[in-house]
C-alpha cells in the first residue's frame, strides 16, 4: 500500500490515483448524497416486493401487486375494442350501402377493411389487391359479379364457386375442347374472333371464321358484341383486362379446358361486421361502382 | 520473527537498544476523514449596492415575464387560440405572438436553442458566468426565497442564532411560516408553469375546481417539489455539485473574460490591526479583513482565495467591499469585476523583485492609486473570439427570420401509391394513385385549387368528389388543418412515351398568392 498523499494546495488526502500527474482528491461525498443512495435502495427493494422481480428457476417472484405486462396487454386490447364497440355496432345497424353516407363511419370501415385484407384476401389478391394471373385485380374498373359495394359484399360473404355455400355465386364455363365439344380450329378461329373484339393481335382470316363459331357457342353468355354477362359472371371480352392472358394462344388455352378460380364464403367465417369493412375498403380503392 | 523472545528475557532487555519504527497509522483518529459530510448551511448577510440594486431588478423583471406570459392574449381570429405564447401539445401547435410553428418546423425550436447556446458562450467569454449570477432561474428563486427567510428570521446574524437556539415556540413559529412561504411560492412556481400548455383563464378556474387534467396536478407537484428542494433546501450546493455549466466554465473563461476578482495587488498584505502594523512601520494593503464579502457570499466562499469553480459572480462581495471602501475613505474596486489580463499587469506592477507585495508601489505620494493602473473596461468585451460568437449568433438569428418572415403557409405533399404502382383499366388507360396532402397553415378556412401541369391528356378523379371532368379540383381546406386527398389520374398510354413521366402536382389559394408544387411522376410500367 503507498502512503496517503496530500495535495499540497488544499491539504486533502488523494486516492492514489495518479493521471499524468494528476491527482484524484478523496473529499467526503455530501452527506444529501448518501441519502439519496439510501432512498434508491428503499425504492430497489420496495419495488422488488410490489413487481415481479427476481427470477426463480421456472418462474420469478409474483410481487403483491399482481401485475404482469401480459395482462396489462389484455386491458389495453379490452379497452381499444370498448373503443370500437360504438362504431362497430353503427356498422352491424347500417346497410352496406349506406356506409360511405357517413363519413367517419366511412373512414372507420375502409381502415378495418384494410387491416382485415392484409390478414384474409392479401394470400390471393396481394397485399395492394393488385391480384396476378387468376386472381383478380380490386382496383380496377372491371368486376366479373358486379362492382358495387352490395355487390361486392355478395361476392365476399358468399364466394365463388364455393362448395360449402348455397348461395355462392357461381357459373361454369364448357371445356369446349377438352370435352370435344368443338374442334380445335374451331377453338382456334374462336380465340382469334376474340381476340378481334378486344383488339389484340390477332389472324384476321381466322377471325373471320371464328365468327360462326363465337355466335354459336358463346353468345349465351358473352353477348353478341362479346360484352360479357354479370349475372353469370361472364366476362367482357372486349376490355383491355384479362385474367388468365391477353395473348390469343392463352384465350383458346382457356375456351379448351378453362380455368375457374374458386373464392371461399368469409360470411361466416368473418361475420357480418368485418365483411362490409371489407366491402366498403375493396370499393374504395378506386374501381368500385 | 523466529527468534521471539520470552518473557523472562525482555524484562532484561534495554528499551533504548531495541528497533524502534518509523510508521504513521493510516487511519489514526485525528486523520480520519469522514466518508460523508453534512453541507454546512450558509446564511448569506444581504448586500447594498449597485449590484444588489441591478440584481432586484432583474430578478423583478425575470420573475415578471415568467409569471405573466402566459396571460398576454393575442387575436388570432376564431379558428386559433388567442394566447400569445401556447404550446398546444394536443394539437401539436406552438403559438409565440404573430408565430405560429407546426411539429415539421420544430427546427426553429432547434435554431433557438443553437441560438441560446451560442449565446451563452458569448456572455461567459466576455462577462464570465453572468447567466448563472443574474439571470439563472436557481439564482432568481434562490433569492426570492432569501427574501422570505430574511423577512422572517432576520439577517444573517439573527438567523445564525435562532439555527443555535433551542426549538421554542418562536422558532417553531418562524420556521413553519418561512416554509409555508416557501411552498407557497414553489407551488405557484409550478402553476405558472402549466399555463404555457393550455388555455391559462380556462385551467386556472379547472385548476381550483378540481377539474384539470390528472398531468396538470402531476406537473405542479413535481415542480412545487423541485423547486422547495433545490431553491429553498439545496440552493448553492445545486450549482456546485449538480450543475454542469461551473465544469464547463473553465472552457469558456479566458484571460480577457471578466470575472469577479479580489485585487489583492492593492489588498495585501491585509490585516485587522493596519494602525499598529503602520505604527511598526509596516506597509498594510487596503484589505482590512474585515470578511463582509464572506458574510454576503451565497455560495460560502472567500473571494480572496482567487477564481472558484463555486463563484457564480453574482458580484454582491463587490457590494459589501465598496461599501467597506467608501466607509474607510478608499476607492472602491478592492473587489471588482477585472479580466485576468488587467489584474496580471496591475500585479506587475505591484509586487518588488522578490515577488512579495508592496502597496507603496501602486500609491503615489499624496496616497492615491497610481494613474498607470489598468483599469477593466467595456473593450474587453470586443475581441475575436467574441466576435465570431457575435457573427455566429447573429447569422443564424437573421437566417431564421428570413425563413420565417417567407415561408409559406400552404404545404403540400404527395405520396405515390406504390401498391399497386399502376393499374390498367377496362379501357386501356393507365391509372396511377396519389395521395395529397395540402397544409393549410393558416388559422383560416381557405379555398384551394388543385390542379397537375405537365401531364396532357390525364383525367383528374377524387373518388369523394363527384363529376369532376377539369383537370383542376377546388377543395375546401379547413383552418390550420391537414388536407388528405386521394387522387387519381388516368392516361391513355398512347400518349406516353416513358415508363415514368414527371409532371407536377399545383396547389393555390384561390383567394391569394400562395401556392406549392410537388414533383410527382407517372408510372405506366413496360411499355407495350
Amino acid at each position: 500500500m503507498t502512503a496517503p498523499h496530500k495535495d499540497e494546495l488544499s491539504g486533502v488526502d488523494t486516492t492514489g490515483h495518479e493521471w499524468d500527474g494528476i491527482r484524484e482528491l478523496d473529499n467526503p461525498l455530501p452527506r444529501w448524497w448518501l441519502w439519496v443512495f439510501y432512498a434508491c435502495i428503499a425504492y430497489a427493494i420496495g419495488y422488488c416486493i410490489y413487481y415481479p422481480a427476481i427470477p426463480l428457476i421456472n418462474s420469478a417472484t409474483q410481487g403483491i401487486s399482481g401485475y404482469s405486462s401480459r395482462a396489462e396487454l389484455h386491458q389495453e386490447v379490452a379497452a381499444a375494442e370498448e373503443g370500437r364497440a360504438g362504431l362497430i355496432a353503427q356498422i352491424d345497424a347500417t346497410n352496406v350501402e349506406d356506409i360511405a353516407k357517413n363519413d367517419s363511419l366511412h373512414r372507420f370501415a375502409v381502415s378495418g377493411g384494410a387491416s382485415a385484407f392484409k390478414v384474409y384476401c392479401s394470400q390471393c389478391h396481394g397485399s395492394g389487391a393488385q391480384g396476378s394471373p387468376g386472381y383478380p385485380n380490386l382496383n380496377d374498373d372491371v368486376w366479373l359479379w358486379g362492382g358495387t359495394v352490395e355487390e361486392i359484399h355478395q361476392t365476399i360473404t358468399h364466394g365463388i364457386r364455393y362448395n360449402g355455400d348455397e348461395d355462392t355465386r357461381f357459373s361454369e364455363m364448357p371445356a369446349f375442347g377438352r370435352d370435344q365439344i368443338l374442334s380445335g380450329s374451331d377453338v382456334r378461329a374462336a380465340a382469334n374472333f376474340v381476340g378481334k373484339l378486344a383488339n389484340l393481335e390477332h389472324d384476321a382470316a381466322l377471325a373471320e371464321a371464328g365468327a360462326t363459331v363465337y355466335a354459336d357457342n358463346c353468345v349465351s353468355c358473352h353477348g353478341e358484341a362479346g360484352k360479357g354477362m354479370r349475372d353469370l359472371g361472364a366476362p367482357n371480352l372486349t376490355d383491355a383486362v384479362w385474367l388468365y392472358g391477353d395473348t390469343v394462344a392463352e384465350i383458346a388455352a382457356q375456351i379448351s379446358a378453362p380455368q375457374h378460380g374458386v373464392m371461399p364464403a368469409w360470411g361466416e367465417r368473418l361475420g357480418d361486421v368485418t365483411v362490409k369493412q371489407l366491402a366498403v375498403f375493396v370499393h374504395s380503392l378506386g374501381g368500385g361502382e | 520473527m523466529s527468534e521471539s523472545p520470552s518473557v523472562s528475557d525482555a524484562q532484561s532487555a534495554d528499551p533504548k537498544s531495541l528497533e524502534s519504527f518509523d510508521v504513521e497509522a493510516v487511519n489514526r483518529r485525528d486523520r480520519q476523514e469522514p466518508l460523508y459530510a453534512a453541507r454546512k448551511k450558509i446564511h448569506p448577510k444581504r448586500a447594498e449596492g449597485r449590484f444588489r440594486s441591478l440584481k432586484w431588478v432583474i430578478m423583478v423583471v425575470t420573475l415578471g415575464i415568467y409569471y405573466l406570459t402566459p396571460w398576454i392574449r393575442w387575436d388570432r381570429g376564431e379558428f386559433a387560440p388567442d394566447q400569445a405564447v401556447l404550446i398546444d401539445l394536443y394539437h401539436r401547435r406552438f403559438y409565440f405572438f404573430f408565430i405560429e410553428i407546426w411539429p415539421q418546423e420544430f427546427y426553429y425550436v432547434a435554431g433557438l436553442l443553437i441560438m441560446a447556446g451560442i449565446g451563452l458562450f458569448l456572455v461567459t467569454s466576455s462577462v464570465g458566468r453572468a447567466w448563472c449570477g443574474y439571470t439563472c432561474p436557481q439564482t432568481v428563486w434562490v433569492d426570492l426565497f432569501l427574501v422570505v427567510e430574511r423577512a422572517i428570521e432576520g439577517d444573517r446574524n439573527k438567523r445564525i442564532r435562532l439555527d443555535k437556539a433551542p426549538m421554542s415556540a418562536e422558532k417553531a413559529v418562524k420556521r413553519v411560516s418561512k416554509h409555508t412561504i416557501w411552498l407557497l411560492i414553489a407551488a405557484s412556481t409550478g402553476g405558472a408553469w402549466i399555463f404555457y400548455f393550455a388555455d391559462a383563464p380556462k385551467l386556472a378556474v379547472d385548476l381550483f375546481t378540481g377539474n384539470a387534467a390528472g398531468v396538470a396536478y402531476a406537473t405542479v407537484a413535481v415542480l412545487t417539489f423541485t423547486t422547495y428542494t433545490l431553491g429553498g433546501l439545496m440552493r448553492e450546493q445545486v450549482c456546485t455539485y449538480m450543475c454542469p455549466w461551473p465544469r464547463i466554465q473553465g472552457a469558456m473563461l479566458d484571460e480577457h473574460s471578466l470575472t469577479v476578482t479580489y485585487n489583492d495587488w492593492r489588498g495585501e498584505p491585509r490585516s485587522r490591526h493596519q494602525k499598529k502594523l503602520e505604527a511598526a512601520g509596516k506597509s498594510t494593503g487596503d484589505c482590512i479583513d474585515c470578511n463582509a464579502c464572506v458574510a454576503v457570499c451565497p455560495m460560502g466562499i472567500d473571494i480572496r482565495d482567487g477564481q472558484q469553480l463555486e463563484c457564480i459572480t453574482c458580484a454582491l462581495c463587490i457590494d459589501a467591499c465598496d461599501g467597506v471602501m467608501s466607509k474607510l475613505g478608499l476607492e472602491k474596486g478592492l473587489i471588482s469585476y477585472a479580466t485576468l489580463n488587467d489584474y496580471n499587469a496591475n500585479m506587475a506592477k505591484a509586487v518588488n523583485a522578490n515577488g512579495e507585495i508592496e502597496p507603496d508601489r501602486i500609491r503615489n505620494s499624496a496616497g492615491k492609486l497610481i494613474d498607470t493602473l489598468t483599469h477593466t473596461n467595456w473593450r474587453s468585451i470586443i475581441r475575436v473570439r467574441t466576435m465570431i460568437y457575435i457573427c455566429a449568433w447573429a447569422a443564424i438569428g437573421f437566417a431564421m427570420l428570413g425563413v420565417l418572415l417567407t415561408r409559406e403557409r400552404l404545404d403540400l405533399n404527395v405520396l405515390h401509391d406504390r401498391n399497386p404502382l399502376f393499374v390498367t383499366l377496362s379501357d386501356g388507360s393507365i391509372r396511377n394513385g396519389y395521395t395529397v396532402k395540402i397544409l393549410n397553415m393558416m388559422p383560416e378556412p381557405r379555398l384551394i385549387q388543385l390542379t397537375i401541369e405537365g401531364l396532357p391528356g390525364a383525367r383528374l378523379i377524387i373518388p369523394d368528389i363527384k363529376d369532376n371532368p377539369e383537370d383542376a379540383v377546388l377543395l375546401p381546406a379547413e383552418p390550420d388543418q391537414l388536407e388528405t386527398v386521394k387522387v387519381f389520374l388516368s392516361m391513355d398510354p398512347k400518349t406516353l412515351t416513358e415508363q415514368k413521366t414527371p409532371f407536377r402536382f399545383v396547389v393555390q389559394d384561390i383567394n391569394g398568392s400562395e401556392r406549392d408544387s410537388y414533383d410527382a411522376v407517372f408510372e405506366a410500367g413496360e411499355s407495350k
